[in-house]
């Protein structure tokens, strides 16, 4: 019974969303012309059409995507997770390891028990760091602006670096055999384990909605700033104003733009607007795609939490791979496209 | 009872303590809230995601932050 109500209710706002999403474009027209009166081709009107259609169709992107991973997030949790990856072979285990990365819920201050968990259970340094890199780099929401506001294309490049940068530095580390850089209470500690409860579809359903709720209720505004500053700077700042800055014959603005990103601690919401707006005003894709990288994926916050348990010597090694990893990316889209 | 909050600090912890609190508040009984934040016995309980909540010693949640009728609910059991 419980089964059949959420399913319907699941059932329902797939409709409602499809419907609604199909007549977005006529939707924020009517808004803009019909109701703020607003006159056609005016520079007010084109900006205002712009933000009311941009950001309802990211934000019913968003609670389509967080939904669904919020459900695909209750099959994945930690300790399935660590079940999976422990005793695997290192290359396997790091392709593994960055997958699971992605659809594995992850939160910064987590990272230390997670580390500790893993290690001790026999998952090797490198495939968990894998993890550790390709967690919070990888970002659904990231995913989901970045497809709403530029495209599938930009999407998929995001997603593919992303996975090979927490490939092939998680194996890179793992070679360098730096078990001796971890701080040795680590492997002392005792973990416990946790039972697992049996999840129902029902729970399962109510579990996306309840991200849904977290997640979106906590980003929306992020994104209707982002939106809003998008759409001033695409009217306001002259074009090709960065060329010459972030342009591809800037060499060296793709590792300004990693050291830069470092410290830079945004979510996603708030860093893709801004990334839109370089991309417009004439940066480069391989130089924007590497700061935004460097600003998801490399931050401070993490670094000093994950000094609880790893040597300054991995740390500074861990920096440098992916970091390194994070520029090569930049320098080899600026070279192709 | 015995109520322990597992975290090492973040915000949500803070917020699940404080939801415990009032869900026990709510219930009228009488239960002892522990906040938690040592990494290793954090990791004895075998929780990898934070926050999680302990109940009389079981973990009964991890990586979520509920919400004060979730508490309730948990807590009647």
């Amino acid at each position: 019974m419980i089964l059949k109500k959420s399913l319907g209710i699941v059932f329902l706002s797939l409709i409602l969303w499809f419907a609604l999403y199909g007549f977005l474009p006529a939707l924020s027209q009517w808004i803009t012309y019909d109701i703020f009166r607003l006159s056609a081709g005016t520079r007010l009107a084109s900006a205002a059409e712009f933000f009311v259609y941009d950001s309802a169709k990211v934000l019913m992107l968003l609670v389509l995507i967080v939904f669904g991973v919020g459900i695909l997030r209750t099959f994945f949790t930690p300790q399935h997770t660590r079940r999976i990856l422990a005793g695997k072979k290192e290359f396997v285990g790091n392709i593994l390891a960055s997958l699971l990365g992605v659809v594995t819920p992850f939160c910064t201050c987590s990272a230390v028990p997670l580390f500790i968990g893993f290690v001790t259970a026999g998952v090797p340094l490198g495939v968990t760091l894998s993890f550790l890199i390709s967690a919070p780099m990888i970002n659904e929401i990231a995913l989901v602006l970045l497809f709403g506001l530029f495209g599938w294309k930009i999407a998929f490049l995001y997603l593919g670096t992303g996975l090979a940068i927490a490939f092939a530095a998680g194996w890179l580390i793992g070679r360098l055999h730096m078990e001796k850089y971890v701080e040795e209470w680590v492997y002392k500690s005792m973990t416990g384990s946790v039972e697992e409860e049996k999840l129902t579809w029902p729970d399962r359903i109510s579990a996306g909605w309840l991200s849904v709720r977290d997640i979106v209720g906590k980003v929306w505004i992020f994104v209707l700033m982002g939106i809003a500053v998008g759409a001033f700077i695409h009217g306001f700042v002259p074009e090709n104003f960065l060329a010459s800055v972030m342009g591809k014959k800037a060499w060296w603005s793709v590792p300004v733009s990693v050291l830069i990103g470092i410290p830079l601690y945004s979510n996603a919401a708030g860093i893709i607007p801004v990334v839109q707006a370089l991309l417009e005003k004439g940066a480069a894709l391989g130089t924007v795609l590497a700061f935004m990288m460097s600003v998801i994926g490399l931050s401070l916050p993490e670094t000093i939490i994950l000094r609880k348990v790893l040597k300054p010597r991995l740390i500074a090694v861990f920096l440098g791979v992916v970091g390194s990893g994070i520029m090569l990316i930049g320098f080899l889209f600026n070279w192709i496209l | 009872m015995k109520i322990e909050i597992l975290g090492t600090g973040c915000p949500k912890c803070k917020q699940l303590a404080a939801n415990a609190e009032s869900a026990v508040g709510d219930l009228a009984i009488a239960a002892e809230i522990v906040k938690i934040t040592e990494i290793d016995k954090i990791i004895g309980y075998g929780v990898m995601i934070t926050p999680a909540l302990v109940v009389d010693g079981v973990v009964v949640s991890a990586g979520k932050l509920l919400n004060k009728d979730e508490i309730k609910k948990i807590l009647a059991r």
